[in-house]
C-alpha cells in the first residue's frame, strides 16, 4: 500500500493522504489529473469496482469536493479520492467511460448539486426531481422548511412545538405541565 | 417466450450494447416510423418494494429501448440528516429502504460509533448480528414470494408473505416494533431478548424450513417458471465489476464476494457458513441462489441464538446524546445485505451535526445501468420477472 501511495504522490502529485482505517484510505488530487488517476487505479491497481460518487458542499469555503469511492477486491482495501472544485464554475471531466453505473451518478449530481459532466449521457434528463425550477437542492443553501411552507403552505399541526410547553398547554391544561 | 439475446438490431440503427464494455447510449429511434411503440411499466409493481417506472420501446412485443424513472419517493434523506442531531437521525434512517431498514439502522450507528471510537458491548453485537439476519430472512420471504408472482404463480406468494408476519412478530417481541423497528441505535441497541424468545424463534425458523422446501417443489420444479426464467437476463462475470453489480446476482454466476466473508463484520466471523455461488447468472439461477440463502440464513439465526448472551450491557456508555457532538472525521461502513453492499458514507466537522451522509444501496446500478441492459432483447411478458429477478429497492436509489 505505501508503494502505491508513494507512487501517487510523485505522478500524480496527490496531497492529504489519510489513513481512515486499515481497510481505507482517502486522498486528495488536482481536478485536471483526477480522471487519469483514477483510470489508472482502475486498470493498473485492480481498484476495480466503484463504490459511489458523492459531493460535500463546503459552502463557507466556495467549493465542492467531489468523492470517489474505489475498492480494490483483492487487498480489500477502499481508496476515497477528493477532488475540490468551485462552486461557481461547478463542472468536472466524466468518468462514464469507465463504469456503467458512473453517468447516473453524475447525472444525480447535476440535478442535486449543478455540477456539470461535459459529455456525460443524458446529463440533463431529470433524475429524481421532475420539472425541478429551484437552486439545486442538495446545495447548503437551499433552505429546504422555507420552500415547503412556500410552496405547499401552512398546515395544520406541522408547527415545531417545544414539548414541555406543548404538554403544559394541551395534555397537562390541569395539573400545570408536571407529570406527578 | 424469451431471448436471450442482449444485443439486436433494427434497421441500420445498432442498439442495445455490443460488449460488456461497451457504455455507449442507444442511438435514438425514430418514433414516427410507426415501427415501434412506447411503453410505461410502472410506477406500481407487485414485486418490487417501492415505486419506479420502466420506459420501453417496443418493436412488435420485443423490448428495444428501456429507460428506468425514479423519483416516485424521493423525501430528501440525506438532506433531512444534516438538519438533524446525530441521535435523532437515526428515527430517520430506517426508512430509506423500507423492507431492510436494520441494515441502514446499524450502519448510520456504526459510522457514527468508529468515528467517535465508540466500543459496543459484545451482547449487542450479537443482538445486532441476530437483527440483521433475521431482517435478511424476512426480505427474502417476501422477494421469493415477489418473483414467483411475477410469473404468474400466485399460490408461493400467499405462502412466504404470510409466514413473513411470523418473522415480523418476532420483530416485535425483540423490538416493539413489526416494520420500522428503531432498534439499533448508536451505542448498541435498545433492549436485550424477552424472555421465552429463543424458543419461539427457532419454532418459527423449524416452520420456515419446511416451507422452504414446499416453495422448491412447487415454485422451483415447476416447468413454466423453469421455461421463462432460465435465460432471462444472463448476467455474465465480466460485466460485475464495470456495472458494480454485487450480492447474489455476482454471485450467481460464480464471482465468490460476501462482506460477511471478506471484510467480517459484527460476529460473523465467529458463525459458520459458506458462500454460496452460482455458474449462470439468469432470473432462475438468481432466484435458487436466494433460496439456498435463505436457507443459510435460518442456520445464521440458529447459531446467533445458541450465542447471544442472555445477560450483560446492550449499550456502551454514551455522552448525554441531546447535546452530543461527535468528532471530525470520515469513514465509509458497509454490510452484505440480501442485494449486496449497503453503504454508509459519513463526514463529521466536529459540531452536533452531521456534515454528510450518502447511502450506496446496490439498487442504484441494478436498477439503472444493469436493468437497462439487460431489457433489451427480452419478451414484454418477461420484463417483470427479470426486474424482481435483480432484487431492487427503488427508495434506496433516491434517498
Amino acid at each position: 500500500m505505501n508503494t502505491l501511495l508513494e507512487r501517487l504522490q510523485r505522478d500524480f502529485s496527490v496531497s492529504e493522504i489519510t489513513v481512515r482505517k486499515p481497510t481505507m484510505t482517502t486522498l486528495k488530487v488536482d481536478r485536471d489529473i483526477a480522471e487519469r488517476l483514477i483510470r489508472e487505479l482502475r486498470d493498473r491497481e485492480t481498484y476495480t469496482h466503484l463504490n459511489f460518487i458523492t459531493c460535500i458542499d463546503y459552502i463557507e469555503d466556495g467549493i465542492f469536493t467531489l468523492v470517489y469511492m474505489l475498492h480494490n477486491y483483492e487487498l480489500n482495501h477502499t481508496l476515497g479520492i477528493h477532488v475540490d472544485i468551485s462552486r461557481d464554475q461547478a463542472e468536472m471531466t466524466s468518468i462514464h467511460t469507465l463504469w456503467a453505473q458512473a453517468w447516473t451518478y453524475q447525472r444525480e449530481l447535476r440535478e442535486m448539486y449543478g455540477i456539470r459532466f461535459p459529455g456525460s449521457p443524458r446529463l440533463d434528463e431529470d433524475f429524481c426531481l421532475e420539472g425541478w425550477d429551484q437552486i439545486p437542492p442538495m446545495r447548503r443553501e437551499f433552505d429546504t422548511k422555507k420552500f415547503s411552507e412556500e410552496r405547499f403552505g401552512h398546515r395544520e399541526g406541522r408547527d415545531n412545538e417545544v414539548p414541555r410547553e406543548h404538554m403544559k398547554v394541551e395534555l397537562y391544561p390541569n395539573r400545570g405541565g408536571d407529570e406527578k | 417466450m424469451k431471448q436471450s439475446t442482449n444485443s439486436i438490431r433494427t434497421g441500420s440503427a445498432s442498439i442495445g450494447h455490443a460488449s460488456a464494455l461497451d457504455f455507449a447510449q442507444p442511438e435514438p429511434l425514430d418514433m414516427a416510423s410507426g415501427k415501434y411503440v412506447k411503453l410505461w411499466q410502472g410506477p406500481q409493481h407487485p414485486g418490487i418494494t417501492g415505486n419506479m417506472s420502466l420506459e420501453l420501446v417496443l418493436e412488435g412485443d420485443t423490448i428495444i429501448d428501456c429507460k428506468t424513472h425514479v423519483g416516485y419517493l424521493h423525501r430528501g434523506f440525506e438532506k433531512l440528516m444534516e438538519r438533524r442531531t446525530f441521535i435523532q437521525n437515526f428515527t430517520v434512517v430506517c426508512r430509506i429502504a423500507v423492507p431492510e431498514p436494520t441494515f441502514n439502522e446499524y450502519l448510520y450507528s456504526h459510522a457514527v460509533e468508529e468515528i467517535s471510537g465508540i466500543e459496543i458491548p459484545e451482547r449487542a453485537i450479537w443482538l445486532r448480528t441476530l437483527n440483521l439476519e433475521l431482517m435478511r430472512l424476512a426480505s427474502f420471504l417476501m422477494w421469493i414470494g415477489g418473483m414467483s408472482g411475477a410469473f404468474g404463480q400466485y399460490t408461493v406468494p400467499n405462502w412466504t408473505l404470510a409466514y413473513r408476519d411470523f418473522v415480523l412478530d418476532l420483530f416485535e417481541e425483540m423490538t416493539g416494533a413489526r416494520i420500522y423497528h428503531m432498534y439499533i441505535v448508536p451505542g448498541g441497541v435498545r433492549a436485550g431478548l424477552p424472555d421465552g424468545f429463543r424458543k419461539r424463534a427457532r419454532d418459527v425458523m423449524d416452520g420456515a424450513e419446511k416451507l422452504l422446501d414446499q416453495v422448491e417443489r412447487v415454485m422451483f420444479n415447476n416447468a413454466v417458471f423453469k421455461a421463462r426464467s432460465k435465460g432471462l437476463g444472463i448476467i455474465s462475470p465480466d460485466m460485475i465489476d464495470p456495472y458494480g453489480i454485487v450480492g447474489p446476482n455476482a454471485r450467481a454466476c460464480g464471482v465468490s464476494r460476501d462482506l460477511r466473508k471478506d471484510e467480517p463484520y459484527l460476529a460473523y466471523d465467529q458463525l459458520d457458513f459458506d458462500v454460496i455461488t452460482g455458474s449462470d447468472s439468469d432470473a432462475y439461477e438468481r432466484a435458487y441462489l436466494r433460496l439456498q440463502e435463505t436457507r443459510q440464513c435460518i442456520s445464521l439465526i440458529r447459531q446467533c441464538l445458541d450465542h447471544t448472551p442472555g445477560d450483560g450491557a446492550f449499550q456502551a456508555d454514551m455522552p448525554n446524546v441531546l447535546h452530543w457532538k461527535v468528532p471530525a472525521g470520515e469513514t465509509y461502513v458497509k454490510a452484505e445485505c440480501t442485494r449486496g453492499e449497503y453503504g454508509y458514507y459519513m463526514v463529521t466537522d466536529g459540531s452536533e451535526f452531521v456534515r454528510r451522509v450518502h447511502v450506496r444501496g446496490p439498487s442504484y446500478t441494478h436498477a439503472i445501468a444493469v436493468m437497462e441492459r439487460l431489457a433489451v432483447g427480452n419478451n414484454i411478458a418477461d420484463i417483470a420477472g427479470l426486474m424482481v429477478s435483480l432484487h431492487t429497492y427503488p427508495p434506496e436509489i433516491e434517498r
